[in-house]
This record gives C-alpha cells, sequence and structure tokens, in this order.
C-alpha cells in the first residue's frame, strides 16, 4: 500500500459519513426552512417570529445564557486554579468535580426537581429550619423568578464540568517556568494568575466559551423537566413545531435562528480571545 | 513569624473548605435523587422529606413494571453500543492518519473535524428525520445511532488522534525493520498500546448517545430510548417514576466517567492546539 494514498483512504469513512449525516442535512434544513412548497420563501420565518411566544423564549434563552455562562466561567477558573495547587487527593477531587460531565440535562433536570418540587428536599429543609409551615409550589406560573433561579442552578451544576475539563488541561500546557519566574521577581497569586494564567489560557478560554455557549442556545431537556411549559426556550419551540404543530419547514426556520447565534456568539467569542498572531507558549 | 504562619494555616483553612463545598455542591444533588430513587413511592410524594433513604425498591420496582420502560432501557443501550462501535471503527484510522502523515488537505479534514463541534449538532436531526422516512429507517435504532455517531464522532478521531501522537513513530519503524508490514506492526505493537485509550474514547461515545435526549425524541417514536421515553412522559408521569429514571440515567454516567477520567484531560489538551 502507497503511503501517499493510505491517508485518504483512513479519512475517507469519517468524510464519507460527516458529508452525509452532517453537511447535507445542513443543506437540508436550510432548503427546509426557505420552502413551503411553494418555492423560496421566507413565511417560515416571518410566521415563527411574530408568534406570541417567539420573543419570550429567544429572551428566555439568552438571558439563561447569560447569567449562567460567565458564572460558570468563574467557578470552572476557580476550580482548575485550586486543583492545580493540588498535592494530595488531586484524582479524587478532579472525578468528583467532573461527574456531572456524565450526566445528561434531562437527568440533571430530574435531580433538581427533586429539590425544587414541591414535596422536595428544599421545602422539607426550610419546614425542618422552621422558616416555613406548609410546603409552597416554588415552580410556578406565580413565581418565575424561582422558576428561572431554579433551571439556571441545574445548568450550572450540570455544565460547568465541561468547561473544567478544558481548563484544566489548558493550564497543563503552561510551563511551570513561568510561575517560578514570577514569583522569583515577587508576584503573588493573584497576580501570577492575572499575567500568566489567564493571558496564557486563551486558547483553552476560547474552546470552552464557545463549547459552552453554543450548548447553552441548545438548552432544552433542563427546562422541559423543571419548569415545563412555564419558561419557554428556543429548542423546546423547535421541539413543539416538529411534534406538536408537525410543521417541519417552521421548526427548520427556528433552528437555523439559532444556528445563527450560535454562530455570531462563536465569531464574537473568537475575536475577543484571539491569540496575537505570532504569540504561543 | 507567628503571624504569617497563623494566615498560611488560615488560607490552608479557606481552600481546603473551598474544595469541600464545592465537591458537595455536586454530591449533594445526587444524594437527593439516591434517597428518592431507594423510597417508597408513597415516601417519594410524602412530605417533609426524609434526609436518609428507607432503602425500599418500591419505586424501581414500579420503574421496572411501568409499560414501555424495560425496553426503552433495552432500545438506548443498543443504540448506545451501535453507536460506540460505528464511532471507533470509523474515527480511530481518521486519527491514526492525523497523526502519522503529512497529507494535502489535512488541515481541511480538521478543519471539517472541529466544524462539527461549533454547531448546535441536534438539530441535525430534524432534515434527517425526513431522509429517514425516504430510505425506511426511520423510527429504528439503527437511524438514531447514525445521529448520535455524528455527535460523537469528532471526540473519537480527536482523542484517537492524541492517543497514537502519544506513541513514538519509531517502535512502528523498529518492528518495520524487524519484518513486520505496516499492517502486522499495527496489530502486534501500536494496538496492545493503545487499547485502553481506545476502550475509553469508545466509553465517552457511549455516554454520549445514551445521555442525548432531543435528537432521540425527535427520531425515535415507537422504539423510544430510555431519554425520549422520560421526556414523552414528563408531564404526566409521577414523581417517583422521574426519579427512578433519572437515577437509571445517572448510573452508567457515574462508572464510565470513572473509567475514562484520565482521558479526559489528554484528549482536551490536544484539541486546544
Amino acid at each position: 500500500m502507497h503511503s501517499r494514498t493510505l491517508p485518504y483512504l483512513l479519512i475517507l469513512p469519517v468524510t464519507v459519513f460527516l458529508g452525509v449525516f452532517f453537511l447535507y442535512p445542513f443543506v437540508l434544513v436550510a432548503q427546509q426552512a426557505f420552502t413551503t412548497g411553494a418555492g423560496f420563501t421566507f413565511d417560515n420565518f416571518t410566521k415563527v417570529t411574530t408568534h406570541w411566544k417567539f420573543p419570550t423564549s429567544f429572551k428566555n434563552t439568552l438571558l439563561l445564557a447569560a447569567a449562567v455562562v460567565p458564572v460558570q466561567l468563574a467557578l470552572a477558573l476557580l476550580m482548575a486554579t485550586m486543583v492545580t495547587n493540588m498535592k494530595k487527593g488531586r484524582d479524587l477531587v478532579l472525578y468528583v468535580w467532573t461527574i456531572p460531565l456524565g450526566i445528561s440535562d434531562l437527568a440533571a433536570g430530574i435531580i433538581w426537581l427533586a429539590i425544587f418540587e414541591q414535596s422536595g428536599f428544599l421545602n422539607s429543609m426550610m419546614q425542618g429550619l422552621g422558616f416555613i409551615e406548609q410546603p409552597t409550589n416554588l415552580i410556578s406560573y406565580q413565581s418565575p423568578m424561582l422558576v428561572f433561579v431554579a433551571i439556571a442552578l441545574a445548568e450550572i451544576w450540570r455544565a460547568t464540568a465541561i468547561m473544567l475539563v478544558i481548563l484544566v488541561a489548558g493550564i497543563g500546557l503552561i510551563p511551570k517556568e513561568y510561575y517560578e519566574a514570577a514569583e522569583v521577581f515577587g508576584a503573588g497569586p493573584w497576580k501570577r494568575f492575572t499575567r500568566i494564567t489567564l493571558p496564557l489560557l486563551r486558547p483553552s478560554l476560547s474552546t470552552a466559551l464557545v463549547l459552552r455557549v453554543i450548548l447553552a442556545f441548545e438548552v432544552f431537556a433542563v427546562v422541559q423537566a423543571l419548569g415545563g411549559t412555564l419558561f419557554p426556550v428556543l429548542m423546546g419551540e423547535t421541539y413543539k413545531y416538529q411534534f406538536e404543530l408537525l410543521n417541519g419547514g417552521a421548526a427548520a426556520a427556528i433552528a437555523l435562528i439559532i444556528l445563527v447565534i450560535s454562530i455570531a456568539a462563536t465569531l464574537v467569542i473568537l475575536r475577543v480571545l484571539r491569540v496575537p498572531k505570532g504569540a504561543s507558549i | 513569624m507567628a503571624d504569617i504562619s497563623q494566615s498560611r494555616s488560615s488560607g490552608r483553612f479557606v481552600y481546603m473548605s473551598g474544595v469541600v463545598l464545592l465537591c458537595a455542591w455536586v454530591l449533594v444533588p445526587l444524594y437527593f435523587l439516591l434517597i428518592n430513587t431507594l423510597s417508597s413511592p408513597e415516601a417519594v410524594n410524602a412530605f417533609p422529606k426524609s434526609f436518609i433513604p428507607e432503602f425500599d425498591l418500591g419505586s424501581l420496582t414500579f420503574f421496572a413494571n411501568f409499560a414501555g420502560m424495560l425496553s426503552a432501557l433495552k432500545n438506548s443501550i443498543f443504540v448506545a453500543a451501535i453507536t460506540m462501535i460505528l464511532s471507533i471503527v470509523l474515527g480511530a484510522p481518521a486519527g491514526y492518519a492525523l497523526s502519522r502523515f503529512e497529507f494535502r488537505g489535512k488541515e481541511t479534514f480538521r478543519f471539517l473535524i472541529l466544524l462539527t463541534r461549533a454547531f448546535p449538532l441536534p438539530l441535525l436531526a430534524l432534515p434527517l428525520a425526513v431522509m429517514f422516512i425516504r430510505t425506511g429507517i426511520d423510527d429504528t435504532i439503527f437511524g438514531l445511532a447514525l445521529i448520535h455517531t455524528t455527535l460523537a464522532l469528532p471526540f473519537s478521531v480527536l482523542i484517537t488522534f492524541s492517543l497514537f501522537s502519544g506513541i513514538p513513530i519509531e517502535l512502528e519503524e523498529a518492528a518495520w525493520t524487524l519484518g513486520c508490514t505496516r499492517l502486522t506492526a499495527f496489530t502486534k505493537v501500536i494496538l496492545p498500546l493503545v487499547l485502553p485509550g481506545i476502550t475509553a474514547s469508545a466509553i465517552f461515545a457511549f455516554v454520549i448517545s445514551w445521555n442525548e435526549v432531543f435528537a432521540a425524541a425527535v427520531l425515535t417514536i415507537e422504539n423510544r430510548t430510555l431519554t425520549a421515553f422520560l421526556l414523552q412522559n414528563l408531564d404526566t408521569s409521577p414523581l417517583h417514576l422521574k426519579f427512578a429514571g433519572g437515577f437509571i440515567l445517572v448510573v452508567p454516567a457515574l462508572v464510565f466517567i470513572f473509567a475514562v477520567r484520565k482521558y479526559l484531560f489528554a484528549m482536551w489538551g490536544i484539541a486546544n492546539r
């Protein structure tokens, strides 16, 4: 076998597979969004964006991402630096902190439902401490703020681990000598963090943020399990159009809208956190 | 001097309590789910909740006897297993090619792989639903496994790429000079070395498929997976069914993350470069 053709033979299966199941469906989804059976049209978009629920679900999706992602970033950075300085028990702590990585969003929603439902653990705790006499329904349309908090907490709980893993791997790539040199020159821990860790971590930070933000726009099962219809989000609307209203064109239109905001967010993150040319570890 | 050592030990105390607190943040919600799963249906719906499980299998029995649940569980396992096999069989050769060869189009290929990670992949389920109906594999375990493979493939390519890169090419070259062909050198020398890592990457693919909700819910109707089944019945199912189902979803994840923990970091480290 020639080593000229061998690599192409080896990557052929993946390329064909992604062509059929990744690139082609994207062409289809675009096609589906811009047609209603009678040629090219924006009807699907007009239809979904003028629906009374659209502004709410759009706003909810963005608000949730805006509330969750910064907290996750801060938490993941804190955890990653804590682990880096750890001598004993590092593996155990890392295992515990990365457990949520393997947990599905649906399971995470159910787990936090156990805490927030009416006869759940939060009410039980509050009653035990004497704050309330009777359990109140925490997740209802009368308390939209609490619904939001519950969903945000579940998201933070579930999806911080993915950022943590990326950041820990990134910190591992920073040469230890930089820290030693900084220490010799009298830089404290905070200064070392802001002057060495943060700038050199930029590639990892952008990977982590891009991945996380995209996933945040796709939030679906957590919301379904916790808030149900109380907190409409874009992905939930897509699901509803596809299933309950059996309108594939409209579902595809929302899908494209999610895609567009994902790409926009990705570009912004890559631009803000870009590494200057020629500068690398 | 006393001041410094005192502030250092108080700093140490803050640090340790931070670590413990963050561990509790992860573990306590899981413990609550465990309590609910190991309690009788009556206790799950009662108030106030006990903070110690009563070790009653009532909820789990109810879960096992609920119509359609066991077949959903079986479907989930099958889909995940097919995903696991497909993503390794397709992904590992590409990972090997990326680590061992310089060829034209390599960067474009890597870009395609990274691109798949930058798109909301579950959305692919919508057009594929139509495509599957045309080809007659709609509502089948295999059809869903194909989508889940798309989700898992980028990871398996990148993980196997980093695995093969970790093995010096000299080992392979030595095998060639000793009379191995490219293929036998691979099967006799390289494969045994990367097998644990490949297993980890396979497990990772399994978990990705096992946890996936949206595509599973869109693409299966009769042959629902566990996640799709639970999602569909969220409005109507009683609490103890939800919690037992959630627990069954979580358990394999716990085991699997433990099994692949060594490789989690290696693969993201390489993906950054």
